[in-house]
């Protein structure tokens, strides 16, 4: 137990600091070490919420070192993030993250705003600064459902922690020109579930067509890039049958051309 | 000259724990029993904000009686320490029985070694995946914990509560069974308790990560009726 003026509330990456564990407390300099790197993010607003979708592959180099990462990630119930950048860390960040908002939830007794969640994040980028100037840079997207404007929401992330509320919607990652082009070309206000998802994933293809860095579907293994869509219902992966439909609509669609 | 009284420890002791027991029995109670898909809590609490019963982790509660600020401090320590087990090893690796022990060694080193002990009883439960995986580990003022079985009753009245309870209780019932026996057992044979009075949770077996669920008045009265 801590005395009242050490007291770190509901804050946990606080409390692992009074213990000594903050992961952030170690930032050391990596030099030119080549780290396993995490690709492209996209999500976008639809009429009943987000969608959030991910490829899977993680880059070493120029090795593919991972086909299989979850880059899109349940925060909570209403919530989801996706994120780019050193693998490492990131998947540190997305786990403490996952963390502070069901510790703030059972200290408190009560969840944290959409926005305090959006806050809590860009901390935990800023923390990562001394990390990402040696170069294991994160950037993460969170999205979700806000129960009191009964509304989705999105924002990104820079290096510094800066965090930016987008309208309609965002990419991120090696990929991120190509995947927001094709958002930038077909995003409609108000799209239907099925749309959005289809078009999430449409950027992702674009994006590993033209990026050696991201991964695009694996009809041979059966890997398909994560997608997610969070509504009033709650966080909802798309079913892996869903996405193999998807992508053979698009690979017809290319062959055709 | 002034000199030191000398009081005898099996004194000192003794005062402590009544002083102890007298904070406990002014509140209220509260009952703890398995059913057949979980542990059901319920306690008698008028407050709809203030929590007695709560969520430590994917499969552990906790449920203090007594004074309100102690307990609750210790409720926010269980929380840290489940999590950061969790968040240093790995989720399976936090359990009831080391959140107990840890409990009450808090208990223990303040009720010898502080000028107050602290006024409350506590209990962790934890749901197992299956009925024998169950735990109820009941620690009281002075570190002394109790592994109970089935059923368990924490504050003022406990002996007649108990007494209510073990002739009601049903080995294996079903959550509605388990609700009406211990607002019966609570509320004795001579006063009425509406259901906006008790404070309900469950641990449920099932299958999801997070087992506690808080039963608000309407979901309890469904129930009930």
């Amino acid at each position: 137990m801590f005395s009242h003026d050490h007291d770190p509330g509901a804050n946990f990456g606080e409390f692992l600091k009074r213990v000594g564990l903050s992961p952030f407390d170690r930032a050391q300099n990596v030099g030119d070490m080549i780290l396993p790197h995490a690709t492209t993010c996209v999500a976008l607003k639809f009429a009943d919420g987000v969608v959030m979708a991910g490829d899977r592959r993680a880059t070493f180099g120029n090795f593919i070192s991972h086909r299989e990462m979850e880059k899109v990630v349940q925060a909570d119930d209403f919530s989801g993030v996706a994120i780019a950048g050193a693998a490492g860390p990131a998947m540190e960040m997305v786990k403490l993250f996952q963390l502070q908002l069901e510790h703030y939830e059972k200290v408190e007794g009560q969840q944290l705003s959409l926005e305090g969640k959006a806050n809590q994040l860009s901390i935990f980028v800023r923390s990562n600064l001394p990390a990402a100037m040696q170069g294991m840079m994160v950037v993460p997207i969170f999205a979700g459902f806000d129960q009191l404007t009964s509304e989705g929401r999105l924002w990104d992330y820079d290096a510094t922690g800066g965090r930016y509320e987008e309208r309609d919607f965002v990419a991120t990652g090696s990929g991120m020109m190509h995947a927001s082009t094709v958002l930038r070309v077909s995003w409609r206000r108000d799209m239907a579930s099925a749309d959005a998802i289809a078009l999430a994933a449409r950027a992702l293809w674009e994006a590993s067509d033209a990026d050696s860095a991201t991964g695009g579907p694996d009809a041979l293994r059966g890997i398909y890039p994560v997608v997610a869509s969070i509504t009033n219902n709650g966080f909802q992966r798309v079913g892996d049958d869903v996405l193999a439909q998807i992508y053979a609509t698009i690979a017809e669609g290319v062959r055709q051309r | 000259m002034s000199m030191p009284f000398y009081v005898a420890p099996e004194q000192m002791m003794k005062d402590r724990a009544d002083y102890a027991r007298k904070g406990i029995a002014r509140g209220r109670a509260l009952v703890a029993q398995q059913f057949a898909d979980g542990i059901a809590l319920v306690a008698e609490n008028p407050s709809n904000t203030l929590r007695k019963v709560s969520e430590i982790y994917d499969r552990i509660a906790f449920a203090g009686v007594g004074r309100y600020n102690e307990f609750d401090q210790l409720r926010v320590a269980g929380v840290r320490a489940a999590d950061l087990k969790g968040y240093q090893f790995s989720r399976h690796d936090v359990d009831a029985r080391g959140l107990a022990n840890q409990y009450a060694q808090i208990l223990g080193q303040t009720f010898t070694h502080e000028m107050k002990p602290l006024e409350v009883e506590i209990l962790v439960a934890e749901v197992g995946t299956t009925v024998s995986g169950d735990r109820l580990f009941h620690i009281l003022y002075d570190g002394t914990v109790v592994d109970e079985q089935r059923y368990c009753v924490l504050g003022g009245d406990a002996e007649s509560i108990r007494e209510r309870l073990v002739s009601g209780y049903t080995e294996r019932g079903s959550l509605t069974d388990a609700l009406k026996i211990a607002r019966a057992a609570l509320k004795g044979p001579d006063r009425e308790l509406s259901v906006s009075d008790l404070e309900v949770a469950v641990l449920e077996r099932n299958g999801k990560r997070r087992c506690f669920t808080r039963l608000n008045d309407d979901a309890v009265n469904r129930l009930l009726t």
